[in-house]
């Protein structure tokens, strides 16, 4: 039982850790925007949208930021082009497939489920599986060598035991 | 004596340790640059854009404007370019070599000061046939570039066949460069070959050259 306590904590620690970790980080960023005040639409339920993709595309230059969090000039024009195809009446899936079609599927910070990401998508559930298995395996194997017969002490075994029990500490 | 469950680890980190050293091997000295994205563009027709010359250019540099329109008709290369950008400067004297051997080349200006694009031009000299003036950085995003400079091979038809991100350093002439323009200047054969359902043939060429 404790084991699979210990199996749950592990597994729900990188649920719970992003939610903690800004708070109690000494190094966690500073909440300043890349977003500049002139890119902010009037609209706020069309910004609100507007931020919403900004965060799930790639910033191309930093590579790991999104365009949302990158002060990068790239970024900055991508957050103004995401605006203005909105405002031109795009829905979110067409502004993100216009920014898509010019540079690739790397732009999308989230991959797509295809074939060529196939692997990537597939291998975290089978490493699971295999881990589940392995610990399974492990735990039965134990409970087994746990659960074997307790075989009594011989007479000679008992005297030695005694025989040490009954010797002084040095000190 | 051991049992057969305790290879199992040591297989998986064989196996993993195989892997990343063949990765180490691939990205070391020389080796392919990671940071460098496919293009999405490859094969697909040039964007559309309409770009104005540079302004004020001086007598002696009178560089016309750029189309679309402008790239169809011959195989081309259209370069990226800017003042500001240190490694647009190091490449230049190979665009000037390419312009030499009679290539065509193009190229748009992104984000530049007109006065600094044409001191560029003055010292270095103009390998551009044209010149298109890209202030905002519309039209660069529409061909998906990131990174400066990036040069594009255009064919005859106006179809973007390679994309080279960052510059073309003077070995990449002879064995990338030449080669590639050789081969985008077979329309006839490469469009008979993508009507024959064999459009993956040209792509993964392209993309075996983009990784040596």
């Amino acid at each position: 039982m404790k084991l699979f306590l210990f199996v749950a904590v592990l597994l729900a620690a990188p649920l719970v850790a992003p939610v903690i970790s800004p708070a109690i980080s000494p190094f966690a960023p500073p909440a300043a925007l890349a977003l500049q005040p002139d890119e902010i639409l009037k609209d706020p339920a069309l910004e609100a949208r507007a931020r919403e993709i900004s965060k799930e595309l790639r910033c191309l230059v930093c590579q790991n930021q999104s365009i949302d969090d990158s002060d990068a000039t790239l970024a900055r024009d991508l957050r103004i082009l995401v605006r203005d195809r909105l405002t031109a009446g795009d829905t979110d899936t067409e502004t993100v497939n216009f920014i898509v079609e010019r540079y690739g599927d790397f732009v999308l910070l989230r991959p797509p489920f295809k074939n060529s990401t196939l692997i990537l998508w597939i291998s975290p559930v089978v490493i699971f599986l295999i881990g589940i298995i392995g610990v399974t395996l492990w735990h039965r194997r134990r409970r087994v060598a746990v659960a074997a017969p307790v075989v009594p002490l011989t007479a000679d075994e008992r005297a030695r035991v005694d025989a040490l029990l009954a010797e002084k500490p040095e000190q | 004596m051991l049992r057969p469950l305790t290879l199992i680890p040591v297989a998986i980190f064989a196996v993993l340790a195989v892997l990343f050293s063949v990765y180490l091997w691939q990205v070391g000295p020389g080796g392919k640059d990671i940071s460098q994205i496919p293009s999405a563009m490859i094969n697909k027709p040039a964007p559309q854009f309409n770009l104005p010359a540079i302004k004020n250019l001086p007598e002696t540099l009178k560089i016309p404007s750029l189309t679309t329109a402008d790239l169809k008709g011959k195989v081309s290369l259209v370069n990226v370019w800017a003042s500001w950008c240190p490694p647009c400067r190091i490449e230049h004297p190979v665009l000037m070599t390419l312009a030499d051997r009679g290539v065509t080349i193009y190229g748009i200006n992104y984000k530049d000061r007109p006065e600094d694009a044409v001191r560029f031009l003055t010292q270095l000299g103009n390998p551009f046939k044209q010149i298109g003036v890209d202030s905002s950085g519309r039209t660069s995003i529409d061909w998906g570039v990131y990174g400066y400079p990036e040069t594009f091979i255009v064919d005859a038809a106006g179809r973007i066949r390679y994309r080279h991100v960052g510059q073309i350093h003077p070995h990449q002439l002879e064995s990338l460069i030449l080669p590639l323009l050789k081969q985008a200047a077979q329309p006839a054969a490469d469009a008979a070959k993508a009507g024959a359902s064999k459009t993956g043939t040209s792509k993964t060429g392209a993309a075996k050259v983009g990784n040596s």
